[in-house]
C-alpha cells in the first residue's frame, strides 16, 4: 500500500466558504444595485463583471493543469496527478460558462450566438483540448499510466494554447478589445469587476479542494477495497 | 551524434522497407485523401469562384485525415506485431526512436501530399504547385507529424485506439491547419512571400516547438 496522503486541512475548505459566500453577495449586490447600466449595451452588459472573471479563472485551471503536469511528470507523485485532474475538470466547467455567458451576451449585441472570431474559436480550442484530456484519462484502465498520460497532454495543450491565440488573432477579432487595464473602465465598474473576480477565484479553489479531497477518498476507498478482496 | 544519426536512420529504413513490402499505409491514405477531396467537389459545386474559395479548406482537410489515418499507422502494427517491446529494448534512446518515427511518418506523409497535389492542380485546375504551396505544405507537415507522432504512441496504448488519435490531435493541430489553410489561399490568390510571411511564422513557430516538447515528453509516453 502507498503511503497514506497528506490531506488538505479542512480549516482551508471553511474559510473558502467562507469568503466565496461573502464575495458572492457582494458582487451580486455590485452588479445589480451598485454599477449603473452601460450606456450603449445597456442591462445586457452586466453579464461581463461574470464572463470576465470566468474566463480568467479558466485559464488559472488550466495553468495549474500544465504546472502539476509537469510536477507529476518529475515527482511522480500522484498528489500532483489528483491536482491536475481536478483543475482539468474544473477549467472545463469554467470555459463552457465562459463560452455560454459569452453567447448570451453575443447575441443582442453582435446579432449572433456565435461568431467565428478570433478569441471565441480560441476558447472553443481550449475547450475542446481540455475535453480530449479528460477523454484520455477515461480510456486507460491503470491509473498509473492514465496519470501519464494525461500529463503528456496537459503540457502539450497549454504550449499550444499561445500558438491558437496568434494563429487565430491574425485572422482580425470582433471581441471587445482589453480596456481594463487601459483604464477605460469607470471605477465603480472596475470595483465590481474586481470584487466578481475575487468572488469567482475564491469558488475555483474552494471547489478545487473540494474535488482533491474527494477524489483522495475514492482512492482510499480503492484502495482499502483492495485490501479486503 | 553520428551515432544517434544512424539510429534515428535505421528506424526510418525499417519503416520504409515494411511500408515497400506492403504498401499498405500509402495506398489507403492516398485512396482515402483522393476520396475527400472528390466528395467535396460534390458537396461544394464546380463553379470556379466557389472553387478557389474551398480549394485550400478542402487540400488541408484531406490532408488533416489522411494524417490522422497515416499516423494511426505508426505504431499500432508495431504494438500488434510485439515489435514496440523490442524497439524499445533495443540500445537506442527514446528520443531517437521519436525522431526515427517521426521522419518516416513525414516520409508518408510527403509521398502522399506530393501525389495528392498534382491530382488536385489537374483536377480542379487550380495552380496549386506554386513554390509557396509547396514550401507551406511540407512546413506545416512537419509540425503536423511531431504533434502526431506523440500522440500515436500514446494513442496505441489506450482502449479505442483508433478514436483517441484524432480527438487529441485535431485540437492541437489548429493552428497549423489554420495558417496552412490561410496562407495557400493567400499564394492561391496571387499573394507573395510577403503577404504569407506571418502565416509562415506561425507555422515555423508551431513547428519549433512541436518538435522540441514532444522530443522531451516522448519517454514518458513509451515508458513501460
Amino acid at each position: 500500500m502507498d503511503k497514506p496522503m497528506k490531506t488538505i486541512s479542512p480549516r482551508w475548505s471553511y474559510f473558502l466558504l467562507g469568503l466565496s459566500a461573502v464575495s458572492i453577495i457582494v458582487s451580486l449586490f455590485m452588479v445589480f444595485v451598485v454599477v449603473p447600466t452601460e450606456a450603449t449595451m445597456g442591462i445586457i452588459q452586466r453579464i461581463f463583471y461574470y464572463h470576465v472573471p470566468v474566463a480568467w479563472v479558466a485559464f488559472l485551471a488550466f495553468f495549474v493543469v500544465f504546472v502539476a503536469s509537469i510536477m507529476y511528470l518529475w515527482k511522480r507523485s500522484r498528489m500532483w496527478d489528483i491536482i491536475a485532474h481536478a483543475a482539468a475538470e474544473i477549467g472545463v466547467i469554467f470555459t463552457t460558462l465562459v463560452l455560454i455567458t459569452g453567447s448570451i451576451w453575443a447575441k443582442p449585441i453582435w446579432g449572433v450566438w456565435w461568431t467565428w472570431d478570433a478569441r471565441l474559436t480560441a476558447s472553443l480550442v481550449l475547450w475542446l483540448i481540455y475535453i480530449s484530456y479528460l477523454i484520455v484519462r477515461s480510456f486507460i484502465a491503470e491509473e498509473e499510466r492514465a496519470a501519464r498520460f494525461a500529463a503528456v497532454v496537459g503540457i502539450i495543450g497549454f504550449v499550444d494554447v499561445p500558438i491558437v491565440a496568434l494563429a487565430i488573432v491574425l485572422w482580425g477579432t470582433q471581441h471587445p478589445n482589453p480596456v481594463i487595464f487601459e483604464g477605460g473602465l469607470a471605477p465603480t465598474m472596475l470595483a465590481t469587476l474586481l470584487t466578481s473576480l475575487l468572488a469567482i477565484t475564491s469558488v475555483f479553489f474552494l471547489l478545487l479542494l473540494q474535488r482533491i479531497s474527494l477524489r483522495q477518498d475514492e482512492l482510499r476507498i480503492n484502495e482499502l477495497k483492495r485490501y479486503l478482496d | 551524434m553520428s551515432s544517434s544519426f544512424k539510429k534515428i536512420k535505421a528506424i526510418l529504413y525499417k519503416d520504409m522497407i515494411s511500408e515497400l513490402r506492403t504498401r499498405e499505409v500509402t495506398f489507403s491514405v492516398l485512396v482515402f485523401s483522393l476520396l475527400v477531396i472528390v466528395i467535396f467537389n460534390f458537396a461544394f459545386g464546380v463553379d470556379r469562384p466557389t472553387m478557389e474559395a474551398v480549394a485550400p479548406g478542402v487540400l488541408w482537410v484531406a490532408f488533416a485525415f489522411a494524417g490522422v489515418l497515416a499516423l494511426n499507422r505508426t505504431f499500432i502494427p508495431e504494438k500488434e506485431n510485439g515489435c514496440l517491446d523490442g524497439i524499445l529494448s533495443c540500445p537506442v534512446s527514446r528520443e531517437d526512436i521519436f525522431l526515427g518515427k517521426m521522419l518516416s511518418s513525414l516520409v508518408f506523409m510527403l509521398v502522399v501530399e506530393a501525389i495528392t497535389l498534382p491530382v488536385f492542380a489537374v483536377l480542379f485546375n487550380l495552380p496549386v504547385l506554386s513554390l509557396q504551396i509547396i514550401v507551406v505544405t511540407v512546413l506545416s507537415t512537419i509540425g503536423f507529424v511531431a504533434v502526431g507522432t506523440l500522440f500515436s504512441a500514446l494513442a496505441v496504448n489506450t482502449r479505442a485506439r483508433e478514436m483517441v488519435l484524432p480527438i487529441l490531435f485535431l485540437p492541437v493541430a489548429v493552428p497549423v491547419i489554420i495558417s496552412a489553410v490561410k496562407a495557400s489561399e493567400i499564394a492561391l490568390a496571387g499573394g507573395g512571400w510577403g503577404d504569407i510571411s506571418s502565416w509562415v511564422l506561425i507555422i515555423v513557430a508551431f513547428d519549433a516547438v512541436f518538435v522540441t516538447v514532444p522530443y522531451l515528453v516522448f519517454n514518458y509516453v513509451v515508458e513501460e
